[in-house]
């Protein structure tokens, strides 16, 4: 069923897409480490695709790859349907792809609003003149982008930090930010570094209820890393096990709780 | 006054309020809301639309006269407009807590027999979702804010702004129908149902009539001068009597402006930026932000503390005189404007207070200190007494007869008597209906003659007509000597302290008052540290002989302003103990809602109360208590008994 091409059906009825970005037999290597093997998988149009393995397995080394800030030494990124070549940043945010990271890195000093709205840049063109005086063109863009930063503000539910300078909030909050600001960029796709770490209960289910209603409400693709298991299993579709740099699992959540080499590398086998 | 003129022969609905307003005035702010940073408005003449728009979509669904639609969210224009809406077509609105569990909507919605609903949000909808296979007679659900809901079954669901544009549509089809229902809605008809919060037993559905709304609004209004310029914020629950008669009794009698915050968490901005001419809230919100406003000074630089100190106390002096029109000296005067533009007035901008012409608070007794601090800054605030069954509005206090300890003086058109047990009875045009199929109940509360009893004990304070309530009627007691005994008078008297958190007062039929007193560890913890006290535990502070002695004085103080009281001066408090442990919820000895509940207490303290009686200096006692964990284990100590200066009984002494 996963390999047609046009895509399949979850169990709570969603319709998953084509491919989107694939990965074709990477390998990334760190001077003498090797980070990850030969690992290959596809993330599809519109499906939570969720990344996992036990520490240093090679889960925010393959994030990076997918997000074009490492380039592989070996194998190739394909994103729609095109291998993609190596490329800056900022370009891959131009193409429509969009990120949080594990280590909260949002302008501290900065207030809630202005951090998403840096979100905003790729869609911003008036030159710096016109910037400086706010008229004409940077006016007009600025108005848009504050309604699209609003409307976002809107959806995660904080109106009241709006003003509230970063560095003052607490992290469940900085992650939410973090999480509006990849937002803001109107991804087409999202890549989410370990979204509920150091969170208490509550403060993951908001979260969980805001992944799965960014790609309900606009149909966002997601690939996130995460710890959790529970919320691993609830939110994916389909989810990738890592373990030492190799994929040793790859299918919807129940497919891969049955699969031994997973259950392996969790409950600790030794390696010889 | 133009509007008395119109009171009856007037219109006699809230609907026939809207269509009035919607000429008079047509271009004036009606509502507003905060959506996406931005403060959005509807005049009266727009909000009509919306509401027919709206009434015009329930007819297309069905909706038939006598219906009854649940309203479930937070205070929304949509959610206020839905109520009118209802009543357009001949329904009743019942406004349901958002807060409540999906059991207790069940039982709400299944009582009253809703078809439809009209909810907020996802939450709310999943929570009627739950329990729909239990409503036999639930039909349609209407949602406000579509998120999240996108794959669920539409059949019954109906999205808020296209149940309007069907409206919109088919206004031809039944603008007839619509006009048939409205016109004739009378002064006796129904108006909305208010379910009762239900501590005691389940939730009871209150009845009340166009004619109890607009009278009270009417009456209240006049009372406090309100007119089409007011701005209120509208945060309190859509399901309370009062936000029914601030945001929509009130505000269609003078037309004036409901602002709805962007959202809970926001409300103290939003009340910053509205800036209310008019404002409530529960003495907790006023405590609160007391509490945050001393915190904040105390983190203060010296010259800013300095500055509040100085000027607050000559506030605390002069302000409450100055507020009520008596007369102050001009050096006193000069140093109150100075204040004003140092501290008062950025602090007043800083709690949004700065236009508050008319506040109030009720609901339980606020501290003199907190009343004080907010009267003294040149805030208008007042205490009110009301209840659901009386359309809110009971007794208030007239601008300029203002005091901490009592609810005010009978509002217009109201009687007041009281029973011989103390209990306040009432009779007004505010008087509800009946309780929705319940007859025991509203033939248990309301007499054939309109007399409500309201459960609570007080007294009318001679010379000045003031309703004082000192306590629920079911706690108040008789002592041997058959004085007035009221244990929560005294308790309150001493909660205002900050060294005392809780206490509790023993005294039904017995000669003389006794309490146990709980201290407050952080204020009494604080104190300690001050003054270089060493303890280890709360139970070795709570034992300190220093601290006996402050709670000694305390006590004392309380004695004396009892005292002063000819009815209750028998509650004088002769010998107390400071407990060894904290009364706690997890021990029973406290409701969730940090309420005392007094037979638990006297059963697992009842070798304590014996010393208290017996005249012995101490007790040793073993108390058992329940970790946060659930273990239990046991706590012992010997607590000393203190006896306290009582002042003599005037009137017994001159009997003797």
């Amino acid at each position: 069923m996963l390999d047609q091409a046009e895509g399949y059906t979850t169990a709570d009825g969603r319709k998953i897409g084509g491919v989107v970005m694939e990965m074709k037999n990477i390998t990334l290597k760190f001077g003498g480490v090797t980070a990850i093997k030969d690992i290959s998988f596809d993330i599809r149009e519109g499906e939570i695709r969720a990344i996992i393995g036990p520490n240093g397995a090679g889960k925010s080394s393959m994030l990076n790859v997918v997000s074009g800030f490492y380039v592989p030494q070996e194998g190739e990124v394909w994103y729609r349907g095109a291998p993609r070549p190596p490329m800056k940043p900022y370009e891959v945010a131009r193409q429509g792809i969009a990120r949080t990271f594990q280590n909260i890195a949002l302008f501290e000093g900065m207030s809630v609003l202005d951090n998403v709205m840096t979100g905003r840049l790729t869609h911003m063109s008036a030159g710096i003149g016109a910037q400086a005086i706010w008229k004409g063109k940077a006016e007009a863009e600025e108005t848009a982008n504050r309604e699209v930063a609003e409307k976002i503000i809107d959806f995660l539910e904080i109106q009241s930090i709006r003003k509230t300078p970063v560095a003052r909030l607490p992290y469940g909050l900085k992650k939410r930010v973090e999480l509006a600001r990849a937002l803001a960029a109107e991804p087409q796709l999202l890549l989410l570094d370990e979204p509920m770490a150091g969170m208490n209960v509550e403060e993951k289910e908001d979260m969980c209820r805001f992944v799965l209603d960014v790609n309900d409400e606009f149909g966002t693709t997601i690939a996130l890393i995460e710890h959790d298991m529970g919320v691993v299993m609830d939110l994916s579709d389909r989810v990738v096990v890592m373990d030492y740099g190799k994929k040793i699992g790859d299918g919807t959540p129940d497919e891969v709780r049955a699969n031994q080499e997973v259950i392996d590398a969790y409950l600790g086998v030794s390696h010889d | 006054m133009a509007e008395k003129q119109t009171a009856v022969s007037g219109p006699q609905s809230i609907p026939a309020l809207l269509k009035r307003n919607a000429v008079q005035f047509a271009d004036k702010s009606a509502y507003r809301e905060k959506e996406f940073g931005i403060w959005q408005s509807w005049t009266w003449s727009e909000v009509a639309k919306e509401i027919e728009a709206l009434a015009l979509g329930l007819l297309n669904l069905g909706v038939n006269k006598g219906d009854f639609i649940a309203i479930i969210g937070r205070n929304r224009p949509y959610l206020y407009w839905s109520m009118v809406a209802a009543q357009s077509v001949g329904a009743i609105p019942v406004p349901v807590y958002q807060d409540a569990s999906a059991d207790e909507m069940a039982y709400v919605l299944e009582h009253c027999g809703a078809r439809f609903v009209i909810a907020d949000d996802q939450e709310q909808v999943d929570k009627v979702i739950e329990v729909q296979d239990q409503l036999h007679q639930f039909e349609h659900m209407i949602y406000l804010d579509p998120r999240g809901m996108r794959k669920y079954d539409h059949s019954k669901l109906h999205q808020f702004s296209h149940v309007q544009d069907q409206g919109r549509a088919a206004y031809d089809e039944f603008i007839n129908e619509l006009n048939a229902r409205r016109e004739p809605i009378g002064y006796d008809d129904q108006c909305v149902m208010l379910y009762t919060s239900g501590t005691t037993g389940k939730p009871k559905g209150v009845v009340l009539s166009n004619r109890n709304v607009i009278e009270s609004a009417r009456n209240s209004s006049e009372f406090d001068h309100l007119g089409a310029g007011e701005e209120i914020l509208a945060y309190l629950p859509m399901a309370w009597v009062g936000d029914f008669i601030f945001s929509i009794g009130q505000a269609y009698w003078t037309g004036f402006c409901v602002n709805c915050p962007e959202n809970a968490e926001t409300m103290m901005q939003d009340l910053r930026e509205i800036g209310p001419t008019y404002y409530f809230a529960p003495p907790r919100v006023f405590e609160t932000q007391l509490t945050n406003v001393m915190i904040r000074m105390e983190d203060a630089g010296r010259l800013k503390k300095k500055l509040f100190d100085r000027y607050m106390a000559h506030a605390r002096k002069v302000g409450p005189d100055l507020l009520d029109g008596r007369p102050v000296g001009f050096a006193d005067r000069l140093k109150y404007w100075i204040g004003d533009k140092l501290v008062y007035g950025p602090l007043k901008n800083t709690l949004g207070f700065t236009r508050v012409r008319v506040g109030y608070t009720a609901g339980e007794a606020i501290g003199p200190e907190i009343f004080d601090f907010y009267r003294s800054l040149g805030i208008n605030l007042k205490q009110l007494y009301g209840q659901t069954e009386a359309t809110v509005f009971i007794t208030a206090q007239p601008d300029g007869e203002v005091r901490s300890d009592t609810v005010g003086v009978p509002c217009p058109d109201v009687e007041l008597k009281i029973a011989d047990n103390g209990e306040v009875f009432y009779r007004s045009p505010g008087v509800f209906v009946e309780y929705y199929k319940n007859p025991e109940s509203t033939a248990g509360t309301k007499d054939d003659e309109g007399w409500v009893a309201t459960g609570d004990a007080g007294f009318i304070e001679e010379g000045t007509g003031h309703l004082r309530i000192i306590d629920r009627a079911k706690d108040v007691g008789k002592m041997a000597d058959e004085s007035l005994f009221a244990p929560k008078y005294v308790e309150n008297k001493l909660k205002f302290f900050p060294n005392i958190l809780e206490a509790v007062v023993f005294g039904n039929g017995r000669e003389e008052c006794t309490a146990f007193i709980n201290i407050d560890l952080t204020a009494v913890g604080n104190w300690a540290e001050r003054n270089n006290i060493a303890y280890a535990s709360y139970q070795e502070l709570a034992g300190h002989p220093e601290v006996l002695g402050a709670i000694q004085d305390h006590v004392e103080e309380v004695n004396a302003s009892v005292a002063a009281d000819e009815m209750l001066s028998g509650c004088q408090i002769h010998r107390f103990v400071v407990l060894h442990k904290e009364l706690d919820a997890d021990d029973g000895e406290l409701t969730r809602t940090r309420k005392v509940r007094r037979r638990i207490i006297e059963e697992k303290f009842s070798d304590i109360i014996a010393a208290l009686y017996d005249g012995s200096n101490s007790i040793s006692t073993t108390t058992e208590v329940t970790y946060e964990d659930g273990r239990k284990g046991a706590i012992s100590a010997t607590l000393d008994i203190r006896s306290a200066k009582t002042v003599a009984d005037a009137r017994k002494m001159a009997a003797e």
